[in-house]
């Protein structure tokens, strides 16, 4: 069955694309910050935004970003401050921006279950020409900061002490990036919805990490799978008439377990073609005498 | 020229005092070294001179800036004691040592050949060159302490900071890097270096700040070692050893 032949699948497509492109490319940040939730509780804080939307009888998306951007900056201040407490104030903050949404949706006439259903877990088959467009406008600005700011946003992710003696603006670097992650989250919500925007953004560069040195590679390549996983899951969900956003990942994921399978029977076999070179280690600093040793406790 | 100028500086976390006023100056072309024993005080001075860590009270210039002024940071090279935990993204050897000529861009602009050539003089200057392409956290521990002064060295600075240098770093390495600051210090560069031994690096030293207690207590020539810690074959590898002498390092 030919996929493009209906102008909502075409649609659904363009929406899939731009969503496998941009949430690998600020989303390898994330993880290299060992952050790779925080997509998920950025659509959280997202959910309460919609339902003001909603409510409000305004774009659910424009409201969306701005509540997950505020909320992003928050969780750029508190990871800031370093406190233990933390953990404990992102978890409130998470919580309540998804008890939020789904409050403000219940109380927002017209709008039911099905509509909530469609943001938590996206609904690319149902995406408008508006729809792409605010997409496309918010995946173009994505992009322009995950690959024009690389080297800095890198050298701040990789270490931030010296990005500091370097002379760089860490902290508007660091919001900068907070705010593209949100609008990353927001643009990727008719994909595959808040509760799954995270799987995107950390997956495909936790099986692209496993293929390459660089973290240019990495970038490279997780955007790729991004793109290659979301055309497989959407085209799968349309043959098994499931859900897009869940297929979307679960391929996602079965790509990871594949590489990673891959990776481990090449290096079996790589092993066994030649013998492993020598591992480069520290020379011996100091040698333990242990006979003389035991010879020194016992006599 | 006064390169560091440190006044009556005091730092203390979370109400605890660890630098109690003390004063220090790094004149342009010196090498100096901070000594003292774990706990001293000895990086809290370098990393506030940097700014990483806040003032209670005092001054501090840079290259006769007052800090919070100071923005020409392309002059000063940092050598943290080591690369951050591994990030689980992978990074290669040069783009690391990359990161060393941000100092020197403009944010957004894309990198010139000045920039590429920078980063592999560096990387040849320690000996790394071949290695460019390598994912870092398959390098050694020296090696990767080579590749973060390569990353300093990239920026082109007039004054090197290095925080611990040599610990736990083989002997090789610790040759090697000797080599490279004596080069950068023979051009005319300023080094400031934390040390709790100096090892091979001894002979570069101009000139000795000893911190105690957050105290500097010495200030001048290279003390001489004392008791066993003067034996030529002292390594300090003996963690669990009680105490001998009061020696500061």
């Amino acid at each position: 069955m030919n996929l493009f032949a209906y102008d909502f699948m075409v649609r659904a497509l363009i929406g899939v694309v731009l969503t496998g492109l941009i949430a690998p490319a600020i989303g390898i940040y994330l993880v290299q910050r060992r952050l790779s939730l925080i997509g998920d509780g950025l659509g959280h804080v997202a959910l309460t935004g919609v339902g003001a939307g909603l409510l409000f009888g305004r774009s659910p998306v424009i409201a969306a970003v701005v509540a997950a951007a505020i909320g992003a900056v928050v969780v750029e201040l508190v990871r800031e401050r370093g406190r233990t407490s933390g953990d404990v104030a992102l978890a409130i903050l998470f919580y309540g921006g998804i008890s939020g949404g789904v409050m403000l949706v219940s109380l927002s006439a017209g709008s039911s279950n099905r509509n909530l259903m469609s943001y938590l877990f996206g609904s690319p088959l149902t995406t408008s020409t508006e729809d792409l467009y605010v997409i496309g406008v918010l995946a173009a600005a994505v992009l322009a900061v995950a690959l024009f700011l690389r080297p800095w946003l890198f050298a701040v992710c990789h270490d931030e002490e010296y990005a500091r003696v370097s002379g760089l603006p860490v902290r508007s670097l660091n919001i900068l990036m907070a705010v593209t992650t949100a609008v990353t989250v927001t643009a990727a919500m008719r994909t595959v919805g808040l509760l799954l925007v995270s799987a995107l953004m950390v997956i495909p560069v936790a099986t692209a990490q496993r293929m390459s040195r660089g973290f240019a590679a990495t970038m490279g390549w997780a955007m790729a799978l991004g793109v290659l996983t979301g055309v497989t899951g959407l085209w799968t969900a349309w043959q098994a008439d499931s859900a897009p956003g869940a297929t979307i990942v679960l391929v996602a994921i079965a790509a990871f377990v594949l590489v990673t399978a891959g990776m481990v029977v090449k290096g079996r076999l790589a092993g066994r073609e030649r013998p492993a070179p020598a591992a480069e280690t520290e020379p011996i600093e100091c040698a333990i005498d242990r006979a003389a040793q035991r010879d020194t406790v016992s006599g | 020229m006064t390169v560091v100028h440190i006044r009556d500086g005091v730092v203390a976390y979370g109400g605890r005092p660890v630098l109690h006023g003390v004063e220090a100056r790094v004149e342009a072309g010196e090498t100096v070294a901070v000594l003292g024993a774990n706990g001293s005080g000895k990086s809290t001075l370098v990393r506030a001179a940097l700014g990483l860590v806040p003032l209670q009270r005092g001054e501090i210039s840079l290259f006769g800036t007052p800090l919070r002024r100071f923005r020409d940071w392309g002059r000063v090279g940092y050598v943290p004691q080591r690369l951050g935990a591994g990030s689980g993204v992978p990074a290669t050897v040069r783009e690391v040592v990359s990161a060393g000529r941000l100092a020197r861009r403009r944010l957004g602009r894309p990198g010139r050949a000045a920039d590429r050539d920078a980063v592999t003089a560096a990387l040849e200057s320690v000996g790394l060159a071949a290695r460019a392409g390598d994912q870092v956290d398959t390098l050694s521990g020296g090696q990767q302490q080579r590749v973060l002064i390569a990353r300093a060295l990239a920026g082109g600075p007039d004054l090197l900071v290095l925080d611990e240098p040599t610990a736990g770093v083989d002997a090789g390495s610790q040759t090697a890097f000797a080599e490279v600051l004596h080069i950068f210090g023979a051009a005319g560069g300023t080094i400031l270096l934390v040390a709790h031994e100096l090892g091979p690096l001894a002979p570069l030293v101009d000139r000795a700040i000893v911190v105690h207690d957050g105290r500097i207590v010495h200030d001048g020539d290279l003390p001489e070692p004392v008791g066993h810690h003067a034996a030529f074959h002292h390594e300090h590898l003996h963690p669990h050893a009680p105490e001998e002498t009061k020696s500061l390092w």
